[in-house]
């Protein structure tokens, strides 16, 4: 189904426990309860809703990987294998002798791969980038108002919807 | 929902709403600068002119208008260098280690502090392109093919891990703090005015609107982040260390090196966060926010900080003895007695004697005497490296050589121009950045706000 297609109407909340609580109450009354914008991260909010668990970190672990074997590899090739040098007696002769002091630059890589690959895919994934113009429906969204996003159909009854938003808790309700 | 003892004390004061915070944090980006912003700034831009004269002086005519000689070859170049990134390390203790340890005493100071933190390091940075001389060829420790032959760096060599460790800590310090601007720059989008500064601020907030998901790869960033960014920052100063640890410069050759730095370093910062903060605070009206508690806490950090770094340096004179190495003991007597022994001295007094002083809890509730005490151990730490750099090069192994060294008025210029630098950055980053993790801060409203314990202290009786 493209953008288009979908019709939201929004119910504005003012209090973080009144909001969650009323996702279930209203699922359980057959609305489509489909998100929570919100000015601060709720605790719990991701498993009320049933969103997955994010796999960010997961990703993470493999970038730091990434960094981790790019690092390794890259000294391997410059200090022992492309030109070896023998500094103060103590010759890159072969690279398990030299890990020990392979490690710092090692682990810097890591986390930088690690730490900029997880931010760049957050960014991505989640469309936070310079230029996006943001959806406001609420002035006060990102202050101290929670806006929930319900999806309807061309042919809902809006007044029974926004009866049952405001019976659930809702200050305000938009369509 | 987070519960909390009400005997602990409340981390906002006043009956605080979520809007009230908004409203707090947001005046001093949407009003105008008030008299004591622009004397301070103006003072500031007037050190940030005086660092480029030097700077600039020092690059048109070479190395030579330092105080450095054929002895001394390393001096208050590298001193400025390892001061200023030690003061970085307190942002990212408070923001990386404390959320991983859930203090919440943090989410008032973090921002601030992390700014500090890559103001400091960018003022490290500009030390250590000033020391080479020639910065145009700066890119000499980068792993780079190069027309010379098929030389690489050295990668044993301390000082090419200096450089991947700062570049790392600096270009991650900064991808932290942004993800946590992003929605407090989104709130200020919300509530501008004016054409350009919605425009201005839509851009910074890259679109941000904080629906479920989002928020929840949001924290899920923060906490991986915080858990990168913890070994990271103890990695660094240990990193700093080596450059001296793994010479073999009597005084230097120290295994103690990278603990002792790790917690010279986090003493410095926090020194630094105090010194910041109770300007800040009183200047910007955020003591609701930034409460006698904070400052409490963070004075503990000094003490322990303070405490270890103490033993550390008898410590290290211990193992001079102990060693029977006789370069590393003379090193150590002819810092505590030989010429530069004022510097000793102060570095003793300043880092070890002063923090002890926060055993007191009327000390360390005093705002007035942590500033002092704040500013001393700033002090301290400065001499801290100028006592290990200075005093263990200036008498070399061939008495010929022995020498003093003593700065010019570049090298003054460079260092308190330095400091120039860094309060432009900070006081500008004051006026335009929301100098309060808001959206952060608002989470903790209903468990550990003085409203809500007066609410549940009501209720329970």
């Amino acid at each position: 189904m493209s953008a288009a297609e979908k019709k939201f109407v929004y119910g504005i909340f003012n209090d973080d426990e009144v909001v969650v609580n009323a996702i279930g109450t209203l699922r359980s009354q057959g609305l489509k309860v489909k998100d929570v914008i919100s000015p601060f991260p709720i605790h719990g909010l991701d498993h009320e809703l049933g969103l997955a668990r994010t796999r960010i970190s997961i990703c993470a672990f493999i970038y730091g990987m990434t960094g981790l074997s790019l690092a390794l590899l890259m000294m391997y090739y410059m200090n022992i294998f492309d030109w070896p040098m023998d500094i103060g007696g103590k010759p890159s002769f072969a690279f398990y002798k030299n890990l020990p002091a392979f490690i710092p630059v090692t682990f810097e890589s890591t986390v930088l791969c690690a730490a900029h690959g997880m931010v760049i895919t957050f960014l991505l994934r989640s469309k936070i980038l310079p230029g996006v113009e943001p959806h406001i429906i609420h002035p006060r969204m990102a202050d101290d108002h929670f806006v929930m996003a319900i999806q309807v159909k061309e042919d809902t009854d809006l007044a029974k919807v926004e009866s049952l938003v405001k019976a659930a808790g809702a200050v305000e309700f938009k369509s | 929902m987070h519960k909390e003892s009400e005997l602990r004390p409340p981390l906002i004061l006043g009956e605080k709403t979520w809007h009230d915070i908004t409203e707090d944090v947001c005046r001093p980006v949407e009003s105008k600068a008030n008299k004591w912003w622009k004397i301070a700034f103006t003072v500031a831009v007037a050190g940030l002119l005086w660092w480029i004269i030097s700077v600039s002086y020092t690059l048109g005519t070479g190395l030579g208008v330092w105080g450095l000689n054929k002895t001394v070859g390393w001096a208050w170049d590298i001193t400025n260098f390892v001061w200023w990134v030690g003061i970085g390390h307190a942002g990212t203790l408070i923001s990386a280690i404390l959320l991983l340890f859930r203090q919440k005493w943090r989410l008032s100071i973090n921002r601030s502090a992390e700014a500090m933190t890559i103001f400091a390091v960018i003022c490290a940075a500009t030390f250590i392109l000033s020391h080479m001389g020639r910065p145009w060829v700066g890119y000499w420790p980068l792993p780079l093919a190069n027309q010379f032959g098929s030389l690489w760096v050295n990668f044993n060599s301390p000082l090419v891990w200096d450089v991947f460790a700062i570049s790392t800590y600096f270009s991650v310090s900064i991808v932290f703090w942004y993800t946590g601007l992003i929605p407090d720059f989104a709130v200020i989008r919300d509530r501008a005015k004016t054409k350009w500064s919605k425009r201005i601020y839509t851009i910074l907030s890259f679109g941000w609107v904080g629906t479920a998901k989002n928020w929840q790869r949001f924290e899920e960033v923060s906490l991986v982040l915080a858990g990168l960014s913890t070994p990271l920052v103890l990695s660094v100063h240990s990193v700093v260390s080596m450059d001296f640890a793994t010479s073999i410069v009597p005084g230097w050759h120290t295994t103690i090196f990278p603990p002792y730095f790790v917690a010279g370093a986090i003493f410095s910062g926090f020194a630094m966060v105090q010194t910041l903060l109770i300007i800040v605070r009183k200047v910007l009206n955020l003591e609701d926010y930034i409460t006698i508690y904070h400052v409490d806490m963070m004075n503990r950090i000094i003490l322990i900080t303070g405490s270890i770094v103490g033993v550390a340096y008898l410590t290290e004179f211990f193992i001079a003895w102990y060693s029977g190495v006789e370069y590393e003991q003379y090193a150590f007597i002819n810092r505590a007695t030989g010429p530069y022994w004022w510097a000793y001295w102060s570095m003793m007094t300043c880092n070890v004697i002063t923090p002890q002083l926060f055993w007191s809890s009327k000390l360390r509730e005093n705002v007035f005497a942590t500033f002092i005490i704040s500013i001393f151990v700033n002090i301290g730490m400065w001499f801290e490296r100028f006592v290990i750099i200075v005093t263990s090069l200036h008498r070399d192994y061939v008495t010929s050589s022995w020498t003093m060294y003593s700065p010019t008025w570049v090298e003054a210029g460079i260092f308190i121009g330095s400091i120039g630098l860094f309060f432009t950055c900070f006081l500008l980053f004051a006026r335009v950045f929301p100098v309060i993790a808001m959206s952060e801060l608002k989470t903790i409203v209903k468990s550990s706000s003085e409203g809500a314990k007066k609410k549940s202290n009501h209720s329970n009786h």
